[in-house]
């Protein structure tokens, strides 16, 4: 469904990505694993359209879209939900939900969008009209999810959704995540949780500064020595 | 969804009402004599500042973008309808020139916005204060402008008629682009720009669109003010200005309509009232500003608007009716 072939991502003169790729199928759910400035949410930036490329190509459901303006990645079906919980701190819960959808005209639509995030994240339906700065970090990180799902995406890219979260959070978080996988979304996943995104993907990708160095199963690199030693703490 | 529409009809007719009853109270206090042409002046620069400054806060409140050369648009708008009533002093000279004035201004307001609105915060200031220099150095050098010695009016065109019409035009159409699907995105720029592009707003055009459009009525209250007060040169639309505009948006409330409003109302009347007392006017007039800005930091509406305000009240009341029945 996804395919990256050789992509390089530059930063005035640094190199953030260096020749990599990746391809994502229907149905998956692909996790992005590596430590810090690896260059994780590059990639995710890149796919939605948020950060340009200097080399390589991006195919979705059979289209180059290397080339396409981020708002029409989004009318295809790519949805981004963006690093550290951003939503619209000065708008309510409902507000942001609405801009989710901004570039669908039906409103009948939008509503039942609405309601099936509300299912979803029944604590954001009994803060509608809450202002979403002030919501909890965890409330937020909900927030940002459904937004990201108001256009119903074939594909859902998810930049750290359990950071700064309680265990419990983000357990329910990742069970979420199932959730919405198994209702047919795609879900590309980078996490720094990685026993528990391991855990929940197909499969998975490991990038170091810029490069993949380990690909395969999800349950099988959770059993890698260098997957353990690296990233799971022996 | 039947009912909202039958509620915005009433509602838009009571705002037609207040409109019109402003209008005629103005008219006839104007022709019982009991507001002077004295009078008349502080209208104008009323009516001119909230047309300025409700612009500006489209572009500083609404959509975020930091702006200090909003006076330069203003100086297109107020050299070219001064131009075209020298050729033709006649309302329709006047409306030649405003609406040329304010197209020109939209023009220069995207040709500058295209390079500057990549910039984000101070720099973008920066950026726009420098474009407002240019337009200022470029009237004080042209011939047709008459250089540093400025323009004399040959008509006054605008009188409290269209003074109202337009600014009431302005307010208008502003306020509706702010409330539509356009204005959400402008505000969704403001709140996350990062976010705002992943929700698949288009979010260079929108800068774009609402730097120009106020640079659009900008260039209109320029017009007036020449028309109006006869006599523009180029030192009048300097760095000076564009601060006074900023003051009353951040006075009233950054991303409030209603706020600029009353802002630009009562900064008005204060210039008006410290007029005559020219060797403590900018003192009087900063502690006022520092003393309002240290118990509301939000400004005076912060982003809340009036109807939001009867909005709420006629909801309370629907609410509590239908938890009586
Ligand atoms: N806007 C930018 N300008 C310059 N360099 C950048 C920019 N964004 C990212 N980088 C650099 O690119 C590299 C990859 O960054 P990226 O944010 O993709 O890492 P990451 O894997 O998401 O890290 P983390 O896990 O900390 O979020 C880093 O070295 C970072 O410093
Ligand atoms: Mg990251």
């Amino acid at each position: 469904m996804l395919v990256i072939e050789q992509m390089d991502v530059h930063y005035g003169i640094i190199q953030a990505i260096k020749g990599i790729s990746i391809t994502v199928n229907y149905g998956e759910v692909v996790s992005l694993i590596g430590a810090n400035g690896a260059g994780k949410t590059t990639i995710l930036r890149t796919i939605s359209g948020l950060a340009k490329q200097s080399g390589g190509s991006i195919t979705f459901e059979g289209d180059d879209i290397t080339k396409m303006a981020a708002s029409k990645r989004v009318e295809a079906g790519i949805s981004h939900a963006p690093e550290g919980r951003r939503v619209f701190p000065g708008m309510s819960v409902y507000e942001n939900l609405e801009l989710g959808a901004y570039l669908s005209k039906d409103k009948a639509k939008t509503k039942k969008s609405i309601e099936m995030v509300f299912g979803k994240f029944p604590r954001l339906a009994q803060r509608e009209k809450q202002m979403a700065g002030t919501l909890s970090g965890g409330e937020q990180q909900m927030l940002a999810i459904g937004r990201a799902l108001m256009l119903d995406p074939k594909i859902l890219l998810l930049d750290e959704p359990s950071m700064g979260l309680a265990p419990l959070l983000v357990k329910e978080i990742f069970n979420t995540i199932k959730e919405i996988n198994s209702s047919g979304t795609t879900i590309l996943l980078v996490e720094q949780n990685a026993s528990q995104a391991l855990a929940l993907a197909d499969r998975a990708y490991v990038l170091e500064t810029g490069k993949i160095v380990l690909s395969g199963k999800g349950e099988e690199l959770l059993k890698s020595d260098e997957v353990r030693k690296a990233y799971l703490g022996g | 969804m039947d009912v909202p529409r039958t509620v915005f009809t009433k509602r838009n007719l009571v705002w037609l009402a207040v409109c019109l009853s402003i209008y005629f109270l103005v008219f006839f206090l104007r022709s019982y004599g009991i507001l002077g042409n004295y009078h008349e002046i502080t209208i104008a620069q009323i009516c001119i500042n909230i047309m300025l400054a409700v612009s500006l806060n489209l572009i500083v409140g609404f959509t975020g973008q930091f702006s200090l050369g909003h006076a330069g648009f203003m100086s297109i708008g107020a050299y070219a309808t001064s131009l075209a009533l020298r050729s033709r002093p006649d309302t329709i000279g006047f409306l030649i020139g405003i609406t040329i004035g304010s197209v020109l201004a939209l023009v220069v307001g995207v040709i500058i916005g295209i390079p500057t609105l990549r910039l984000r915060g101070d720099y973008l200031g920066i950026a726009t204060l420098g474009m407002a220099e240019i337009i200022r150095v470029v009237f004080l050098n042209l011939k047709i402008t008459n250089g540093a010695a400025g323009l004399m009016g040959t008509f006054r065109a605008a009188n409290w008629t269209w003074l109202y019409l337009l600014t009431v035009m302005a307010v208008l159409a502003i306020n509706n682009f702010v409330n539509s699907s356009h204005g959400r995105a402008c505000i969704s720029i403001r709140e996350d720009e990062t976010a705002s592009e992943a929700m698949g707003v288009n979010t260079t055009a929108y800068k774009i669109i609402a730097f120009a459009f106020g640079a659009f009525f900008a260039g209109a209250a320029g017009g007036l003010y020449s028309s109006y007060f006869y006599f523009i040169k180029p030192d009048l639309f300097g760095f000076l200005k564009s601060i006074d505009m900023l003051v009353i948006v951040v006075l009233g409330g950054l991303g409030s309509i209603t706020g600029t409003i009353i802002s630009a109302i009562l900064l008005s009347l204060l210039t008006t009232i410290l007029q005559d007392f020219s060797s403590v006017r900018m003192i009087v007039y900063s502690v006022i500003l520092v003393i309002i800005m240290l118990f509301r930091p939000q400004g005076l509406m912060g982003t809340v608007e009036i109807s939001h305000v009867i909005d709420k009240f006629a909801r309370k009341d629907k609410e509590d009716a239908n938890t009586v029945s």
